[in-house]
């Protein structure tokens, strides 16, 4: 009985982390295929990387998704002059703070820190870039249903288009009142619904690969060591046994 | 009664097979942690090639840029500077350039591309000090009447000619290094990367 | 007639006593045969500090402590890890196995810890033992919490600042201690510059000493084992015990065995699963430390949290001190008893298989209490959590107070004579 409590309290699941209001995720589509992650990284260069950085990534590491040097150079870089370079802005941080009031985050591991007993930090962005809609009220005219009164403007609304929010209220299951935002199209974007989804599921993939761009060869190497182990375990056990036949 | 004495042939082999197989482990074990000393993505970046922009650069100017974390010295040379060259050959250990301190291309009397410009990293061959100019010649640069202008190594005193060549018994050993280095166009040179490595 | 390496050992054995450390540590150091899974943890933890100290050396190759914000607007130090992480070769792997050990550690400390309640390993000759060891996990706490500092996260940041604030809780000196502690009104690069220092060096020295001190008393006394008998009472005609045999090779090929396995579970998580669900490495430490934000939750690593929920427990002012002193008094007592064990146990027996029902019973009650103690840890407070822990708080300091009574008055069984083997 005492092993199975110690083994429980091990494998107790994040989700016990619970804490405040209930976030609803939708699972991101998060892929590893290059075509998809170096559509990401276009999208990223071009309407994230103006105002976040993404300052521990190195220009070339995108060979590793697919894209040659040359191709980095001319479709991605325009502000570093090196291919070596780390994704920085030109903003500097203090000014940011001032036009912005916090300076937007720097987003190399976003993916990472955004992940919660809700779902993968993934889930969080890819509902997060779906979920903006108009808000008068706000000073930058959006709002978004996760990130309540978040600062960011919708910076992809040309292809979503815009959506408007209908609030109502319902019964949260303990006994309070819970606030239940629907959006609604009401000006469509350069993109259908499909495929802004799949642009901003591409993205997302993205921004997963550039949280830690070593984990599929991180993977791959662990199966290789596992096995060795394993092996290591059958001699090492039988060793052991060769021994221990001595002992009475 | 010891454990030797019952050192059994299956033992044996699996004592073998196991030290084999668990030091082959170890090996491996020890690949990134040797290999986190090597030079880092970042050091790499800093090392890649640098441009030089030398169309401003006047004949008897010298411009340092760094390369890897080292100055590399562009000096374009006058015909007079050059012309110093042929004395100093009887004074230098290497006066043909045998020594490979340079690229193939740079292997010639004036150790560069275009006689004019000089490409030298301004590292001394003896111990790693930046030697500084001597261009004046003759008795005002203090270095005596037969000085015809060059680099003096401030750390032990070694004495480089107007292509990086090295006086006869000094403490270095070597004609300063060349790095490999192309023309993108008259006015633009790339340090580091001469389109061949 | 002697061969050269004859001869080369000879020449250092009259100047270091190289043969007979072997022996007396290793080849004629005789260990109980009955060793059962629960022995594994020693050598283990062992086998874990190695492995923090080779990767911390790696490591601090390439960490920088500054608090101080680079040109992108980021803390030097969370940026160097990421520099780790990414650029420097190796150092992914590197960094996931020390962040991975830190955790490793305690688990393979908590049931080293486990096994010595289990068969009153710390029963007298073992005292001095013990103490070690239980001065080994207070180090360890140490060695962790301001380990854990250093990537300058927002877990990191905010964990700090609420445990360095507990010492504030102290009457008369608190502020002014917690002040020396932090060397500045809040956590800030003095804080990280020292907690460093201490990381890397002042803790892991008083650790290794320790844990060289903690063996050299085990081989002084002997080992015990699962029926709790000594086996040095029954020797043969040449003076070795009958139930002992060598530590080597028998337990080398033995505990080679378990460190295999043991890295086989590291690898696992270190390869497939660094974050451990976000209980190795917490989601909202890849934040950077924000002094002006506290996260909406903030908890302790999984393995400081029972302690955590005995200091939140305490809610009631004692003797016109106010409760934050108490839950202090509390967290550090609840620690500190475990060294008294020793005298606390008044058992005739030592091992659980001779103990009585009374006494499995009460374990099994603490070991739950222990364990909701740690699960309510990670979890915000509420009004109904508060009272279970406190509730747990009482089963726990209670195993230990009311052992004197209970474990003397047990329904035990007789010991053997010889250990049981097969």
């Amino acid at each position: 009985m005492i092993k199975k409590l110690l083994l429980a309290s091990v494998l107790v699941p994040a989700a016990v982390l619970a804490s405040g209001p209930e976030l609803h995720l939708d699972k991101a589509p998060v892929s590893n295929d290059p075509a998809a992650l170096q559509h990401g990284a276009k999208l990223f260069v071009n309407y994230c990387l103006n105002c976040h950085g993404a300052s521990y990534v190195r220009y070339n590491r995108l060979t590793e998704i697919g894209l040659s040097t040359d191709a980095i150079k001319d479709n991605l870089m325009f502000t570093a002059e090196k291919v070596g370079e780390q994704m920085t802005i030109a903003m500097r941080p203090a000014e940011a703070k001032a036009w912005f009031g916090a300076a937007p985050p720097d987003l190399s591991v976003i993916a990472r820190s955004r992940a919660s007993e809700f779902g993968s930090g993934a889930d969080w962005l890819y509902t997060y870039l779906r979920t903006f809609y108009r808000d008068p009220a706000r000073p930058t005219g959006w709002n978004n249903v996760i990130f309540e009164n978040v600062g960011m403007p919708h910076i992809l609304y040309e292809l979503q288009g815009e959506q408007v929010a209908k609030i109502s209220e319902k019964d949260d299951g303990h006994g309070g009142k819970a606030k239940e935002i629907t959006l609604e199209l009401a000006k469509p974007g350069k993109l259908s619904k499909d495929e802004y989804d799949k642009a901003v599921g591409d993205l997302v993939s993205y921004l997963v690969w550039m949280g830690e761009p070593v984990a599929d060869k991180r993977k791959a190497i662990g199966k290789v060591v596992l096995a060795a182990l394993a092996g290591l375990f059958v001699l090492s056990f039988a060793l052991k046994k060769n021994y221990w036949k001595d002992i009475h | 009664m010891s454990v030797d004495e019952k050192m059994d042939n299956g033992r044996r082999q699996l004592l073998v097979a196991t030290s084999a197989v668990g030091g082959a482990i170890g090996v491996a074990a020890a690949v990134p942690f040797v290999a986190s000393l090597t030079p880092s993505e970042r050091a790499k970046a800093a090392g890649a090639p640098v441009e030089a922009d030398i169309g401003k650069l006047a004949p008897g100017e010298m411009m340092t840029v760094e390369w890897r974390g080292k100055p590399v010295w562009i000096l374009r040379r006058t015909p007079e500077m050059l012309e110093s060259l042929k004395k100093t050959d009887p004074l230098v250990s290497d006066p043909g350039s045998e020594k490979p301190m340079q690229p193939e291309y740079a292997k010639n009397e004036y150790r560069s591309i275009k006689p004019e410009f000089l490409v030298a990293v301004g590292i001394c061959t003896h111990l790693g000090c930046s030697p500084s100019s001597k261009f004046k010649s003759g008795a005002d640069s203090g270095l005596g009447d037969d000085w015809f202008g060059g680099f003096l190594c401030p750390c032990h005193g070694s004495t480089f000619d107007l292509a990086g060549r090295v006086y006869k018994s000094k403490p270095a050993p070597d004609n300063l290094e060349v790095p490999p280095h192309k023309y993108l166009s008259d006015a633009k040179l790339l340090i580091g990367d001469d389109g061949k490595a | 007639m002697t061969t050269k390496a004859e001869a080369v050992i000879n020449w250092i054995d009259e100047r270091f006593p190289l043969t007979a450390s072997i022996k007396g540590h290793l080849t004629e150091y005789y260990a109980p045969k009955n060793f059962n899974f629960w022995y594994f943890f020693g050598s283990l933890a062992l086998m874990v500090l190695v492995i923090q100290i080779v990767t911390g050396i790696f490591l601090v190759m390439h960490y920088k402590p500054d608090a101080s914000l680079n040109a992108a607007g980021v803390p030097v130090a969370f940026a160097s890890v990421e520099y780790i992480m990414r650029d420097v070769p190796g150092g992914w792997l590197i960094r996931y196995m020390h962040s991975t050990g830190a955790s490793a550690f305690f688990i393979v400390v908590y049931l080293h810890m486990f096994r010595g309640l289990l068969y009153g390993s710390y029963r007298k000759p073992r005292e001095l033992i013990w103490i070690f060891g239980v001065l080994i996990f207070l180090a360890l706490m140490a060695e962790a919490f301001m380990g854990y500092l250093l990537p300058w996260g927002q877990m990191s940041f905010w964990g700090a600042q609420v445990i360095v604030n507990l010492f504030s809780a102290i009457p008369v000196i608190g502020p002014d201690l917690s002040l020396v502690i932090r060397g500045d009104y809040v956590v800030s690069d003095a804080t990280l510059n020292r907690f460093f220092s201490f990381h890397v060096i002042a803790v892991p020295l008083v650790l290794i000493g320790l844990v060289a001190a903690h063996i050299v008393a085990l081989h002084e006394v002997g080992s015990n084992n699962p029926d709790g008998v000594e086996i040095k009472k029954k020797k043969d005609a040449n003076g070795i015990p009958l139930d002992g045999i060598p530590f080597h090779p028998y337990y080398t090929v033995k505990d080679i065995v378990g460190v295999v396995a043991f890295l086989f579970v590291f690898t696992a998580i270190v390869f497939f699963a660094p974050e451990g669900g976000g209980y190795f490495l917490e989601f909202n430490n890849f934040i950077p430390a924000d002094p002006l934000k506290t996260p909406p939750h903030i908890a302790p690593v999984w393995y400081f949290t029972p302690f955590y929920s005995v200091l939140r427990a305490v809610t009631y002012p004692l003797f016109g001190i106010d409760a934050k002193f108490w839950g202090v008094v509390a967290m550090g007592a609840a620690v500190v008893i475990i060294a008294f064990l020793p005298w606390l146990d008044r058992s005739p027996v030592k091992s659980i298989r001779y103990k009585g029902p009374l006494f499995k019973a009460i374990l099994a009650v603490f070991v739950v209490a222990f364990v909701i103690l740690g699960y309510l840890g990670v979890l915000p407070p509420t009004p109904g959590r508060t009272l279970v822990s406190q509730i747990c708080s009482v089963i726990y300091f209670g195993f230990f107070l009311l052992m004197p009574w209970y474990s003397k008055m047990d329904q035990c069984k007789p010991e053997p004579e010889r250990v049981n083997f097969k």
